[in-house]
C-alpha cells in the first residue's frame, strides 16, 4: 500500500502510519528496528530496495532522510510504503530547506518506541557519525567508506572519530575473507611468519583486512595493489612455505597449501542487502572492527 | 594445540565453519535425499559454511556414473534449496561430487568406497574425515555399519602429523520400535563408532523457535517464574499432519503414530518445555535435563481413559475425498497401526506435580501444525460480573513449531465499548525468517553441527531408551486391546480423544 503526503507534518505520518496498519489488519510481524537512512535522491532506491530485503530477515521501520534543496522553504513531503512483500513498514521523508538541517526532529516522533535504532549513512559520509544527532540516538552507525570519493582518507577519518556502535560496510565485505582465513589458520600447524593481502587500489576491506591480519597474527603484512575485483588474493608465509588463497574473478577462490592438492570454494562478492543484513543480526558494539579501524593507520605504505 | 590467533570470542561475524571432510550420503534415492539433504547442502556450501574441498560421495543400489549423481544432486538443488542457484557455488560443490553404486551387502562396493574417499583425500585435502549419514532402513543398519568396520573406513588411522581424523556417523529415527531394539541398534553401532561419535538427528530440534524455546524460557525473568504447578493448568504438545501416509506405507504399517512421532519428537519437545534451566547449553548440560525430565515422566495408570487412537477412514480432508487409512496401497485391510494417538503424561517433580501434558499426533487432520501450547490457570478471583468474563478463557503461552513458526500469547482484554466486557485476544510474534518454510534450514544447522562436530541438538542413547521406556507400557496395552477408533479423515481425531481431556475438564485446542 502506498500513500503520499505531501507538505505534511510527522502527526499526519504518524496517522497514516497507524492507519494503514489497521487497515492491514495489523502487519503479521512485530517490527525488531528501526533503521535510519541517511541518503540523497540518487541513492534513495538502491538504499530503501536493500533495506527491504534485508527486512525479511530483519523486520523494521526503515525511515528514509532524503535531504533536498537547502534554500527551499521548510517542507516536509513523506511517501509512505507498507505490505510490499516485506514486512514492517517505510516512509521516504523528503526535507527541504532549513528542514534538513533539523531531519532529527522530525524522525524523532516517527522511530517505533521500545525498539532499537540503527542509522545508515548511504552515500554521505559523516566524518564522526556518533557526532552527528540521528547517529547518537543509534546503537548502530553505518557507514560505506567504499562510497567515499577518497576511500583509504575516508576509512582514517572514521578511525579517529571512532566511538563504539561505529561500524562500515567495507569491514562487512570482509566477513567471507576473514571466515575463510580463520578456517585455513584453524588448519594451519606451522608459524605464519609473514603475509600480502592483494587488492585493487584504495580498497578499504583490504586495508581492515590487512590491519585485522597484523594485529591478531602479531607479524608484518603489506598489501599490494592488482587489477581487482575487490581483493584478489591473501598470502601467508609459513615457516613451510606460502599458504595462498586468491580470487582472481571475484566469484571462486583457490586454497593453495604446500604438499596438498589444490581447493576451491565459492567466495562471491556481497550485494548491499546481504552486507546489511549481516549489519542488522547483531546490535551491540563490534570491538574487533575497532580494533582493526584502529590499526589501518600503522599499515606500512602500499607498493606497487 | 595453540589456539587460532584469528578466533576471537567476541567476534561474533565469523560464522562456525567445519574443516575438510567427505560427506558419504548412504539412501541418496530416497525422498528425504533429494527434499533435504542434498539441498541444505548446497546451502551450506552458498552460505560459505562448508570448507574448501568438501566433497560427497553418495552410495546407492543404482547403477549411476559421478556425472549422474551430480544430475540428481542439481535437480534435487534447484527445486528445493532456499537460497537462490549460484553457477560458481554449483560448479566448486559439483567437482567434489562422486557416486558409488553396490549393495550393501557387496564387499566389494565397500571398498571401492574406501578407495574413492582415499581418493578424494588426496585430490581434495579432505584430510580422511568422514561423516557417514545413513538415510537407510532400520533392518539394512546392522550390514552398513559391519561393513564400515570391514573395510576399514570407521577407524581413522592416525597421520604423520600425529592428529587422528575424524569419524562420524548420523542416524534418523526411528531408532528402534521398542526399548529391546533400541539397545540391539545401539550396541551394533556402539560396538563400531564411540558414543560421541554417533549424531541422532530429531530435525525438529535444529528448528529455530524450539531453540528460542530455550531463549525464552531462559534469558528472560517473565515467564519462568510462572513456569510451574502454581500457574500452569496444563500442557499441550501437538503435532497434527493433512497428508496421508502416503508411499510409506511398508515403513508406516506396524509402526503407528505413536512410535513415530510421540516417541521421538513430541517427548523431545516435553522435555524441553519441562526441564530446568541448564547449568549451560554444552550438550552434557541440556542433555543432563533433558533426561531428568524424561526420568521423572509418568505414564496413565488407566491408559483405558488417558490414552486414545485412532485410524482415519475416508473423508473429505482440504476439499478432496481421500481414501482410509485401511484401504492405502500396501496397508492390510484388518491393520490395527493407529494413524492418530494421544497421551496423557504426568511429571512427577515439585515443578510439575499434578499438571498433565497432553501430547497428540495423527494424520489426516485438517490442518498441518506442531505447537506446543502452555494453558495457565484461571485468576483465582475475578472482580467482574460474571457475564463480563464470560467469553474469558484461559491465558495461554503458544509456541508455534510449524508450519507459521512463532510465539503467540493470548489473555484477556476489554472489548472497546461503554460496557465492561472481557475477551481473549492474541498478542503474536514472528521474526522474520520465518516467513519461508524453514524445515530443511533445521537439517542445515544439524548438517553443519555434525561436520563441526557440535552435539547439543541431538539426542543420546539414555534419552531414546528413556522415551521408549515410557512409550513401550502404552504399546503394549494397545496391542492387547481393542483396533483403533476410526475418525473420517479431515476431521480433529477420535472422539476416544475429545472424551480423554474432557474427564478432565479440559478441551483440545482446535486444529
Amino acid at each position: 500500500m502506498l500513500t503520499d503526503l505531501t507538505d505534511t507534518t510527522t502527526a499526519d505520518i504518524r496517522a497514516a502510519l497507524a492507519k494503514t496498519r489497521d487497515q492491514m489488519g495489523g502487519p503479521a510481524t512485530g517490527v525488531v528496528l528501526n533503521l535510519i537512512i541517511m541518503t540523497d535522491e540518487s541513492g534513495q532506491h538502491d538504499a530503501v530496495r536493500a533495506a527491504s530485503q534485508a527486512g525479511r530477515e530483519h523486520p523494521c521501520r526503515v525511515l528514509a532522510v532524503i535531504a533536498r534543496d537547502s534554500r527551499a522553504a521548510s517542507r516536509l513531503d513523506a511517501e509512505l510504503r507498507s505490505g510490499e512483500g516485506t514486512p514492517g513498514q517505510t516512509v521516504l521523508l523528503r526535507l527541504y530547506g532549513p528542514m534538513s538541517e533539523h531531519a532529527d526532529s522530525v524522525i524523532f516522533p516517527l522511530l517505533v518506541p521500545d525498539t532499537p535504532v540503527v542509522t545508515w549513512w548511504h552515500g554521505l559520509l559523516p566524518a564522526v557519525p556518533s557526532a552527528q544527532p540521528l547517529g547518537l540516538l543509534a546503537q548502530r552507525r553505518i557507514t560505506d567508506a567504499a562510497r567515499a570519493k577518497a576511500p583509504t582518507e575516508a576509512l582514517a577519518a572514521l578511525s579517529a572519530g571512532y566511538k563504539p556502535g561505529d561500524t562500515d560496510l567495507s569491514w562487512t565485505r570482509a566477513t567471507p575473507w576473514r571466515s575463510l582465513l580463520a578456517a585455513t589458520v584453524d588448519q594451519e600447524e606451522h608459524e605464519i611468519i609473514a603475509g600480502v593481502v592483494s587488492a585493487e587500489e584504495s580498497n578499504p576491506t583490504a586495508e581492515l583486512l590487512t590491519a585485522w591480519l597484523s594485529s591478531k597474527l602479531r607479524v608484518g603484512f603489506s598489501q599490494t595493489i592488482s587489477g581487482g575485483p575487490g581483493i584478489t588474493e591473501v598470502r601467508l608465509q609459513t615457516t613451510a612455505g606460502a599458504v595462498v588463497i586468491s580470487r582472481p574473478d571475484g566469484r571462486v577462490a583457490t586454497l593453495t597449501r604446500p604438499g596438498q592438492p589444490d581447493r576451491h570454494v565459492a567466495l562471491q562478492r556481497r550485494d548491499i542487502a546481504d552486507l546489511l543484513a549481516e549489519e542488522l543480526r547483531r546490535l551491540d558494539p563490534d570491538e574487533i572492527y575497532g580494533e582493526s579501524l584502529a590499526c589501518v593507520a600503522g599499515i606500512p605504505a602500499t607498493t606497487g | 594445540m595453540i589456539p587460532n590467533p584469528l578466533r576471537d570470542r567476541r567476534d561474533r561475524r565469523i560464522p562456525r565453519l567445519a574443516g575438510p571432510c567427505v560427506l558419504v550420503l548412504f539412501g541418496v534415492t530416497g525422498d528425504l535425499a533429494s527434499k533435504k539433504l542434498l539441498p541444505a547442502i548446497y546451502d551450506l556450501a552458498n552460505r560459505g559454511l562448508l570448507p574448501p574441498g568438501f566433497s560427497l560421495v553418495g552410495f546407492a543400489r543404482r547403477n549411476w556414473e559421478d556425472e549422474d549423481f551430480a544430475r540428481i544432486t542439481h535437480d534435487a538443488v534447484k527445486a528445493h534449496a532456499r537460497t537462490p542457484f549460484r553457477e560458481e557455488v554449483w560448479q566448486q560443490l559439483a567437482e567434489g561430487i562422486r557416486f558409488v553404486p553396490g549393495e550393501f551387502a557387496d564387499d566389494g562396493a565397500f571398498d571401492n568406497l574406501a578407495l574413492t574417499v582415499a581418493e578424494l583425500d588426496a585430490e581434495r585435502g579432505t584430510g580422511g574425515n568422514y561423516a557417514f549419514y545413513l538415510s537407510v532402513p532400520p533392518d539394512a543398519f546392522p550390514v552398513v555399519v559391519e561393513q564400515l568396520k570391514r573395510s576399514g573406513l570407521s577407524s581413522p588411522p592416525e597421520t604423520e602429523s600425529g592428529r587422528r581424523p575424524w569419524r562420524r556417523v548420523v542416524i534418523e529415527k526411528p531408532f528402534g520400535h521398542d526399548l529391546q531394539s533400541a539397545r540391539e541398534l545401539n550396541a551394533i553401532l556402539d560396538a563400531v563408532f564411540p558414543p560421541e561419535s554417533v549424531f541422532r538427528i530429531d530435525h525438529y530440534l535444529g528448528k529455530e523457535t524450539v531453540q528460542n524455546l530455550l531463549a525464552m524460557r531462559f534469558s528472560n525473568t517473565l515467564f519462568e517464574p510462572i513456569w510451574n504447578r502454581g500457574y500452569v493448568d496444563h500442557v499441550q504438545i501437538t503435532m497434527a499432519e493433512d497428508i496421508g501416509i502416503g508411499g510409506r506405507a511398508g515403513y508406516y504399517d506396524g509402526i503407528g503414530a505413536a512410535r513415530d512421532v510421540i516417541q521421538n519428537h513430541l517427548l523431545q519437545l516435553l522435555a524441553l518445555t519441562a526441564m530446568e534451566e541448564p547449568l549451560s547449553f554444552a550438550a552434557e548440560s541440556l542433555r543432563a535435563e533433558k533426561e531428568k525430565a524424561l526420568s521423572a515422566v509418568q505414564i496413565p495408570a488407566d491408559p483405558a481413559v488417558y490414552t486414545a487412537r485412532g485410524q482415519y477412514s475416508a473423508g473429505w480432508q482440504g476439499g478432496l475425498p481421500v481414501r482410509g487409512f485401511l484401504e492405502e496401497d500396501g496397508i492390510p485391510p484388518d491393520s490395527s497401526t493407529e494413524t492418530y494417538a494421544a497421551i496423557r503424561l504426568t511429571i512427577d517433580n515439585r515443578r510439575w506435580a499434578g499438571v498433565p501434558f497432553y501430547l497428540r499426533t495423527g494424520k489426516r487432520l485438517p490442518t498441518r501444525m506442531t505447537e506446543i501450547a502452555v494453558i495457565f490457570q484461571r485468576a483465582p478471583h475475578l472482580p467482574f460480573d460474571a457475564t463480563d468474563t464470560k467469553e474469558l478463557g484461559q491465558n495461554a503461552l503458544v509456541i508455534r513449531v510449524q508450519p507459521d513458526e512463532g510465539v503467540t500469547l493470548r489473555f484477556g482484554s476489554k472489548v472497546p465499548g461503554s460496557a465492561m466486557e472481557v475477551r481473549d485476544v492474541n498478542m503474536d510474534f514472528a521474526y522474520g525468517e520465518s516467513f519461508t518454510e524453514s524445515s530443511p534450514e533445521a537439517y542445515e544447522r544439524l548438517l553443519l553441527d555434525v561436520l563441526i562436530g557440535d552435539p547439543p541438538l541431538f539426542p543420546r542413547q539414555e534419552e531414546v531408551e528413556l522415551s521408549w521406556q515410557i512409550l513401550d507400557p502404552i504399546e503394549d496395552f494397545w496391542a492387547k486391546h481393542d483396533k483403533p477408533e476410526q475418525y473420517p479423515a479431515g476431521t480433529p481425531g477420535p472422539a476416544s480423544a475429545d472424551r480423554m481431556l474432557a474427564r478432565d475438564g479440559r478441551a483440545w485446542r482446535r486444529l
